[in-house]
Order: C-alpha cells, then sequence, then structure tokens
C-alpha cells in the first residue's frame, strides 16, 4: 500500500501550519521526518492517521481518497514521545490488546503477543505492570501494542527523546532491523539529524510546514538542494557564510579571499552563500589549497569520542567537528583550514548551484 | 573554598542492609580538589543523585564521612556547608525582582547593603544578567533562570564548593553551548570547587576537567575525558563513553599457550599472552573502541579476515559492522576512507587494545 | 466543502449553549423583565424603566444591609485566610497522620447549610447549648437573641468554622505542588522560615487563594440559611444580610419589581468585586520596574 498526500495545506485558526506538502511514500519504506520542534512534523503525522482533516488537499491510501475517512477506520498505528500503556493491564495484556478489540482467536494473540515480545526482547517481563518497568521496557511495551497488530501505516513521533542516548543507539539498530522485513509502512519524526542518518531509509526535510526534500536518506544528505535542507540536515549544523564570487576569486570579506579553483569555476560572478560541513574544517591542513583562518576558540564541547569545537573571528561563527578528544581553553586562538574542494555553493536564493565531489561515493 | 573527600562512604537506604545490592553507593573513597572542575556521570539509578545529596547535606549517609577540608560533616545541615546548587528546574523566587533573587543570600545573613550592592552587580555582569536585574524571576526565560539560580551560589564569598544536578535539562538546544561556555567562564575566574552531575556523556566532558563514572553504586574510573575514552579503566566506561561504545571479545588460553577468542587463535603482543595466562580468573576480555579499528580491504600481518554486515552512512563517518568471534564488532571510518563490499580484514593496534580481568582494565607491560 | 466540515463542530456545542440558556440565560432575563416593570398582577403592569433601580439604591434597609454585608464578608475573610493558610502549614505532609487530618478538616465541609443553622442555634442556646452554657459559667451573659454583639461574634464565629477547612484544603494542595527544590534551595541560601513563607510558599499558593478568595466571598456574600436558623437576622435587624432582605421582599411581600431591580444590583456587586479582587492580584503578577532593584 502506497501513501500520498496531495497538496496539502493545513491552517488551524488562521496560523499555517503545514503549506503545500506533496509526498508520495512507496509501500514498505521507512521514511524519517526531520525537523525541528514546531516545523509541521506532528501536524503532518496527524493528517496521515487521519486525527487531523487538511484545510486543503487530499490523503490517499493505495490509490483511495481517505482525507474525511476517520482514523477508528484506517489500518494506522502510532507511537508517542511519552510511554503510553494501560496502566492497570500486564505488559501481555497491553500488547494483547488491539488484537482483542479486532476479535482475534485466543490462541493466535497468544502466539502474536509471544512473537512481538521476542522481537522486542521484552518476553520475561510479560506478567508486570507498566509501573515495575523502565523507560525503555516501557517504550518497548507501547511499541510491541503497536507492532503486534498489522498496521498499513505506523506513525512514531519521537519515541526516543525521553530515552538515555545509549537506549536510543539500541532501538535505533532494532527498528530499522525489525521494518526490513515489514511491508507497513514507517514514519518516524524526529529533531536530529543524526538519527535520521542512523536510521536510513527515506527523509522528508521539513521547515515551518513546508517540505523541503524528500529522498532516500543518504542522499538529501550529501545533496542538500538548498541551504535550509544543508543547515537543518546536519549537526553540528553546517557553516554557512556569504560570499562573492568574481572572475578569478572568491572573497569572504576584503581581508580573505582565494583563487577560484576547478571546483567552483563553474559559478558566475556574483553573491553566494558557501557551506561548509563542520567535519570538513581541520585544525591541520589537508590540502594546498586550504584556506588557513585565524579564529579565537569560543568553547570545545567534547563528547565521549568526539570534539565539537566553537570558534569565531571577526567574520564568522564556526563549528569544527573533529575525532577523538581535543582540549582548548576559552579565548585561545588558533588556526583552523577550510578546504576549497568542499565547499557547498547556494545562490541568493538559497538554491543549491554547486555540490562538492565526494572521493568515496558510488 | 574547601577540598572534599568521602571517606569510606557508603549509603543505603535500607535500614538493615544485607548485601551489595542493597547499597545505593558502595563503599568508596574519593577527593574533590579545592577549585577543580568535576563531573558526576552514570545512567540513571547509578547513585549519583544519592552521592550528591550527601555532599549538599540533603541526606545523611550511612556509612563513613564527608569532609570539607578537614573537618566532618556528615551531621551539618545544607545550610551550614556553605555550598550552592543549581538544580534540574530552575528554582528562582517568582514574586522579587532578579536583583532580590541574587541578594537573597546576601540579606539572609544581615551583609550590608552596600556590600550586597556590590557583590550582585559583579555577579550579574559576569552572567550577563545586568539588564535584567529589575524584572521579576517569574517571567524569565528558563535559561535566565537558570542563571539566576547560578548566580545565587556565586554572589556568596563563603561558598565551597557548586553543585550542579542536570542542570541544562530544560534549557533550549540551540542556548545549550553558549550556557556551557558561560559555565567554564565562571569556573575559571572563581576558584570554586564544582561537581557537575549528568547522565549526557558531552556535559560531562566539556564541563569538567576529571569526571567520576559512576555504575552500580561504585566510581568505577574518575579520569580525563582524554582518559575515559583511551583507557577505559572499566567495561561499563568503555560500553558508556562514545557512540557506538567500545567493542568486547571474551577470551581463553588454549592449550597450546595462546590465547583464543570463541574459534579465533589470536595473534597478540607477548605481555597481553603473558598477563592473561598469569590471570586466574575466567572472566577475561580483549576491549577496542571502533575508532582505532584498522578496516583493511588486503591480507596483512595480524590482521584477521572478517566479512562486513553492515555499514552505516552517518554522513561525516561510517559506521562497519561484521561478526568477530561471535559477537558484533563495530569500526568506525571515516567518510573518504576506501571499503570493501564484503571481505575484509581487521587489525586491531596494540596501542589501543586493552586487557579487561573481571570488568577492570589490567595494565599490560609492553 | 471543508467549511462545512469544521462547521458540524459547533452543533455539538449547542446542547451545551441549550443547557447554559435554560440554567441562567432565562432565569436572568426574567429578573430583567420584572426589574422594569410593576406588576399587579397577570394581566395588568406597567414599564417603569429604572425607577425600581433608583427606590433601591435609596432604600435606608437595604442600604444598611448592603453595609451589615460586606462587613461580614470582609470579617469572615480576613479570618479564615490568614487561619486556612496556617492549619495548612500545620497539617502533617504524608502518612495515616495526613489522611486522619485531612478527613477531620473535611467534616464541617460537609454538613449542609441549614444544618450547620440548626447545630449552632443547640450548641449556643443559653440553657443545654454547650458553648452557650459554658459561656455562662464564665460569668459572661451570653445570649444571641437578645445581645446583636454576640449574634454577630456566634454568626461569624459559625462561618469560620463551617469554612475555613475549604481554604484550608485549597492551601493545602498547593503546598504539595511545590517541588522539594525549592525548600532545598532556600535552605542552601539559608533563608529563615518566615522567608520560606514569604517568598516560596505564599507566591506558590497564589493562585489557589485566588480561587478560595473568590468562592469564600461570594459563598458569605448570599449567604442565608445559616443566620437565618440561627437568629433568624435578630436581635433586630442587625444579623440580617441581604439574601434574607431580598427574600423578605419578595416573597413576604410580593414586591416583585424592586426585588428583581435588587437582584440585579447585587449580582453586579458580586461580579464587580470578583473582578477589582482577580484584575488586582493579576496585575501584581507582572513586571513591575519601579520597585525593587538597585
Amino acid at each position: 500500500m502506497s501513501l500520498i498526500l496531495e497538496n496539502i495545506d493545513h491552517v488551524v485558526n488562521g496560523a499555517t501550519h503545514i503549506e503545500g506538502v506533496n509526498l508520495e511514500l512507496a509501500p514498505g519504506s521507512f521514511n524519517v521526518l526531520l525537523g525541528r520542534t514546531l516545523a509541521g512534523k506532528t501536524t503532518l503525522m496527524r493528517i496521515m492517521a487521519g486525527l487531523e482533516i487538511p484545510t486543503r488537499g487530499r490523503v490517499l491510501m493505495h490509490g483511495e481518497d481517505v482525507t474525511r475517512k476517520s482514523v477508528r477506520k484506517r489500518n494506522v498505528s502510532m507511537v508517542y514521545q511519552q510511554f503510553i500503556n494501560y496502566p492497570g493491564l500486564t505488559v501481555y495484556d497491553n500488547i494483547a490488546s488491539p488484537l482483542k478489540l479486532a476479535r482475534v482467536p485466543r490462541e493466535e494473540i497468544r502466539q502474536r503477543v509471544h512473537d512481538t515480545a521476542a522481537m522486542l526482547h521484552i518476553e520475561q517481563l510479560l506478567d508486570r505492570y507498566p509501573a515495575e518497568l523502565s523507560g525503555g521496557q516501557q517504550q518497548r511495551t507501547a511499541m510491541g501494542r503497536v507492532l503486534v497488530k498489522d498496521a498499513d501505516l505506523i506513525l512514531f513521533d519521537e519515541p526516543l527523546v525521553n530515552l538515555d542516548y545509549k537506549l536510543r543507539e539500541e532501538f535505533r539498530e532494532e527498528l530499522r532491523e525489525l521494518f526490513k522485513t515489514r511491508n507497513c509502512i514507517a514514519v518516524y519524526a524526529t529533531t536530529e539529524p543524526n538519527e535520521a542518518l542512523a536510521l536510513g531509509g527515506h527523509a522528508a526535510v521539513l521547515h515551518e510546514g513546508r517540505l523541503l526534500q524528500y529522498g532516500p536518506t543518504e542522499d538529501v544528505y550529501h545533496r542538500p538542494s538548498d541551504v535550509l535542507t544543508a543547515e537543518m540536515f546536519s549537526e553540528p549544523p553546517i557553516n554557512v557564510m556569504p560570499a562573492t564570487v568574481s572572475g578569478s576569486e572568491v572573497t569572504f570579506d576584503r581581508n580573505v579571499h582565494f583563487p577560484l579553483n576547478s571546483d567552483l569555476a563553474g559559478l558566475s560572478p556574483g553573491q553566494y552563500q558557501f557551506g561548509v560541513r563542520a567535519s570538513h574544517i581541520g585544525l591541520e591542513p589537508q590540502a594546498e589549497d586550504d584556506l588557513e583562518l585565524d579564529v579565537t576558540v569560543d568553547i570545545a564541547e567534547i563528547s565521549g569520542a568526539e570534539t565539537f569545537l566553537h570558534v569565531r573571528n571577526d567574520l564568522f561563527q564556526l563549528v569544527l567537528h573533529l575525532s577523538g578528544i581535543h582540549e582548548f581553553a576559552v579565548d585561545q586562538p588558533l588556526k583552523v583550514y577550510l578546504p576549497t574542494h568542499k565547499i557547498y555553493a547556494f545562490d541568493r536564493h538559497g538554491d543549491v548551484v554547486h555540490i562538492p565531489s565526494r572521493p568515496g561515493a558510488h | 573554598m574547601a577540598q572534599i573527600t568521602l571517606k569510606s562512604l557508603a549509603h543505603s537506604y535500607s535500614a538493615s542492609p544485607a548485601g551489595p545490592a542493597d547499597y545505593a553507593i558502595r563503599e568508596m573513597e574519593h577527593v574533590w580538589k579545592q577549585g577543580g572542575a568535576y563531573a558526576l556521570l552514570g545512567p540513571s539509578g547509578c547513585g549519583k543523585s544519592t552521592l550528591l545529596n550527601i555532599i549538599s547535606g540533603l541526606l545523611t549517609p550511612s556509612d563513613g564521612q564527608v569532609l570539607f577540608d578537614d573537618q566532618v560533616m556528615n551531621e551539618l545541615p545544607p545550610e551550614e556547608r556553605n555550598i550552592a546548587q543549581v538544580f534540574q528546574f530552575p528554582v528562582v523566587y517568582d514574586t522579587m525582582t532578579v536583583y532580590d533573587n541574587l541578594a537573597f543570600p546576601l540579606r539572609n545573613v544581615g551583609t550590608a547593603e552596600a556590600k550586597v550592592h556590590e557583590r550582585v552587580a559583579e555577579v550579574a555582569d559576569i552572567l550577563d544578567l545586568t539588564s535584567l536585574l529589575r524584572r521579576k524571576a517569574r517571567n524569565l526565560t528558563a535559561d535566565e533562570k537558570q542563571k539566576v539560580s547560578m548566580g545565587r551560589g556565586l554572589v556568596r564569598d563563603d561558598v565551597s564548593a557548586i553543585l550542579f544536578d542536570e542542570p541544562l535539562t530544560v534549557i533550549d538546544p540551540q542556548l545549550k553551548w553558549k550556557l556551557r561556555r558561560k559555565l567554564k567562564e565562571i569556573h575559571e575566574r572563581f576558584n570554586i570547587t564544582m561537581i557537575y552531575v549528568t547522565h549526557d556523556q558531552l556535559e560531562a566532558s566539556t564541563f569538567a576537567d576529571k569526571i567520576a563514572v559512576m555504575y552500580e553504586g561504585q566510581v568505577v574510573q574518575f579520569g580525563t575525558p582524554r582518559e575515559l575514552f583511551e583507557a577505559p579503566a572499566h567495561t561499563f566506561v568503555g560500553y558508556f563513553i562514545g557512540s557506538p561504545g567500545m567493542n568486547f571479545v571474551e577470551v581463553a588460553r588454549t592449550d597450546a599457550g595462546g590465547v583464543r577468542a570463541g574459534t579465533i587463535d589470536l595473534t597478540l603482543p607477548p605481555a597481553f599472552v603473558a598477563a592473561i595466562r598469569q590471570s586466574r580468573s575466567r572472566n577475561l576480555k580483549l576491549g577496542i573502541r571502533p575508532e582505532f579499528v584498522e578496516v583493511l580491504t588486503e591480507p596483512a600481518e595480524a590482521a584477521y579476515p572478517i566479512e562486513i554486515d553492515n555499514v552505516q552512512d552517518l554522513g561525516t563517518y561510517r559506521i562497519v559492522s561484521f561478526g568477530f568471534a561471535g559477537v558484533t564488532f563495530r569500526a568506525r571510518l571515516g567518510e573518504d576512507q576506501p571499503l570493501p563490499e564484503r571481505q575484509a580484514y581487521v587489525r586491531f593496534p596494540e596501542a589501543w587494545l586493552h586487557l579487561y580481568i573481571d570488568e577492570f582494565r589490567v595494565e599490560v607491560g609492553q | 466543502m471543508n467549511k462545512v466540515q469544521n462547521n458540524r463542530a459547533w452543533f455539538l456545542i449547542l446542547p451545551m449553549l441549550l443547557l447554559v440558556a435554560f440554567s441562567a440565560i432565562v432565569p436572568l432575563m426574567t429578573v430583567v423583565n420584572y426589574s422594569v416593570q410593576d406588576v399587579f398582577d397577570a394581566n395588568t403592569r406597567f414599564f417603569t424603566g429604572t425607577e425600581w433601580f433608583e427606590v433601591m439604591l435609596n432604600d435606608r434597609a437595604l442600604q444598611a444591609a448592603l453595609l451589615r454585608q460586606f462587613a461580614f464578608s470582609f470579617t469572615v475573610l480576613a479570618i479564615e485566610v490568614p487561619l486556612g493558610i496556617g492549619i495548612a502549614l500545620l497539617m502533617p505532609k504524608r502518612g495515616w497522620q495526613a489522611s486522619a487530618v485531612l478527613i477531620l478538616i473535611t467534616l464541617p465541609l460537609l454538613i449542609p447549610w441549614n444544618v450547620v443553622g440548626s447545630i449552632w442555634q443547640l450548641f449556643t442556646r443559653g440553657d443545654i447549648g454547650l458553648m452557650g452554657v459554658g459561656i455562662r459559667e464564665l460569668g459572661y451573659a451570653y445570649n444571641i437573641t437578645r445581645n446583636p454583639t454576640d449574634a454577630w461574634a456566634t454568626i461569624i464565629l459559625m462561618d469560620v468554622w463551617h469554612w475555613t477547612p475549604l481554604i484550608a484544603l485549597l492551601c493545602y494542595s498547593g503546598l504539595r505542588a511545590i517541588p522539594d527544590a525549592y525548600y532545598q534551595a532556600a535552605r542552601i541560601d539559608r533563608a529563615s522560615k518566615w522567608a520560606v513563607f514569604r517568598y516560596i510558599q505564599l507566591p506558590k499558593l497564589t493562585n489557589v487563594l485566588v480561587i478560595g478568595v473568590l468562592l469564600r466571598f461570594m459563598h458569605s456574600f448570599m449567604i442565608y440559611a445559616e443566620p437565618f436558623v440561627l437568629t433568624g437576622g435578630g436581635p433586630g435587624s442587625s444579623t440580617t444580610f441581604l439574601s434574607q432582605t431580598l427574600t423578605t421582599m419578595a416573597i413576604g411581600q410580593r414586591d416583585l419589581g424592586p426585588s428583581a431591580a435588587f437582584s440585579l444590583i447585587y449580582f453586579l456587586i458580586i461580579l464587580l468585586v470578583c473582578w477589582v479582587f482577580y484584575t488586582a492580584i493579576m496585575n501584581s503578577q507582572k513586571d513591575n520596574t519601579t520597585q525593587g532593584g538597585a
């Protein structure tokens, strides 16, 4: 079954929540909805589910117009941020509840509940009550209730935000595995670019109610169609700086310029925004024509095995994503190197006009 | 100003603890030096909040002593300990202005108004609160409130330590790094011991010079962020720090005098083999971080053939999973590094390979 | 077609609108209707305009009743609010004691108004009432049917006994909602008990107190059954409050026009006082840049 959103607008009390969204989700696909808080992710999911009727546009499921079909008549399931379970029911009964409602025979319920619990590694908890479980186990139970019924569409609304990062890591990996073999459409909303990348599949980037780009997740990341997508879909966000291209030179300001290289030669003279990924800027030059910049350290944020270095100078604030642990004092002066061959160029409207080639790409 | 010493400290919430499992804090010795920036890092339920409450005096430990310099503090209530605390949810006095909030701890002990004014002005300046001094505290944003509650600790010149309990939980993600920077600035400016409790490795390692990692009521490692990353002292530290965590494989002695993992005979430096053969324990593990696993396209010396199960493209790097002696190993590769399709070879550089006996790391003479 | 979809929701609140119309708007309009007419019988009525309102506002008896009413309402509020807060602060925080105290305190709230009046009527009798006899034993010639001061004091005491638990309960729930971190922070800031009350507990109680005070004001302003049973409004008219005056007029004398006009005035007074009070409290929570600071 496929899901098509056609020209969806959604206006609530004069405020536009969704604007002109067109989206086609293929049968059996895993889709990530990426966007900041209030980007419209939840609203869009509620429209997909039938919990909300869009102000304009159509929702088609398997070719049938279901725009006004109630959620109860669609075969959809949803997992929320909060761990929502029936407190008075055991884990077994929680998972079995949708099947009981559908009047599935007892023996089949038993079989399916056990299969689902095994898949989610909670077989040993079936007799417990939700209050006796950890946060991770509660969310597994909630997911069990969703997975046990064969929904056509499963929606995840930031299901992992309330879990600690080690649990998130485990969940993401399991989810990928779980959905490899199912042929329902899954839609997973998140604010975190890294979560989107870890989940893979397809990604739709939302910003202020508009769909910026949709495609295979890696493609959207590596080949953003505009500067907003590039910023939304990278953590730390891609560094963006204004630049002027003349016949032979690129200028960031009067003081910082470098000769136009073969990469950027195709750009006609004018104003641009250049984007450089945080992981591409280094503390050592990697190529001869790397641009050297004098900067001051704002702070080095260290996260286990990597360092996010915030630096600034008169022109820019930059973030560097370094592998390994690097300690710097606040306000320490530093030289950083910007690779001129790894620059994304966006025109004055923000549309991408140049994407750097990747050595590792196929 | 004080050095905080925990001497044979242990705590149980049960009146008659039967075994180690009944202890929220297992017996420990620990010293927080005067003026240090420390973090207490661990998953929920590891005992870090209990420990924090013992230091602040909200909880009296069942065993051992808490010393500030040489003075035993066990029985002293929080108000007599000269510590300040910043809580997870900002605590401000709603009806007071920011100025009155900052002045509150000083006025409570009858400080002269001139002195109050001087201290409040100074602290407000450092925290960028000067323009807000006349505003009612209830109308501030979460990050401003959190700065006010920090400021109440900083105005006092008799404070020996500031304790932070997950202080950035309610702060907008985009503002977090600015507040982290502010915290570091403050630590460098004031010579105050700061202890920062969190479950987030980024917050701990960004803030602290030294991190105490807690697991099941014990501090399993006390070290710099670099030490936690490069030489985890306990398997839990290896797992908890880094994303993904460290790879571990159980190893055993062979009758032929070597070491094997599952069915793989390992080529290890002699010192490792010696250490493993000397140990009486059967709980032996080798650990290496994904960042240090070398993935090669061609066979090489001391390289093991493997089959790649999965490659995850995370944009700036890739995570390669492969089976090794029955467990899943992960290697982290840069985005430009060439990668074979399926058949590959992995090598574990000995500088980054660690031996764990009974879950704790053993120093192996090279 | 989309509009139709959205408008359908309005039909769902139609029953609610009808209910409100029958319960509030229709009776109110009836009163308005009476207040501008002079009704002799079912067929004879004259339009009088604002005449009844003028008569009522100039009526000495009513003016006196209104003053008494204000005096009564403000006195009981002035006693019940601090007392209720005090009781709430002293109540045990957890364990079986907390439940026991809660039940004890709730008891007076469960007794119907006229029963409260009867209880106190018996209680204060000079011949058999525990309180009446007790006070007389102490040498004071206590008599609520003769002495207006005694009558007043007794009515106030009765109201305090009946309604302070409400304030106490509201405050108790408000206090329970204050996170421990606030108390811990205050201890660390070395705040005195008074400062904890003044800067943590009282501000956090503001919202429940607003509700409590409004409820108690409206309640006390409409008090009827208890003094009616206890003193019958006497001695003289010393404890005749507004609602009793109104009832006498409307039912006893069948002066429908004037009493309708007065009902409206009564209604407006309550509305006005509540509004002023609410606005004042809400304003006090906003920023006041002229206060505090350097």
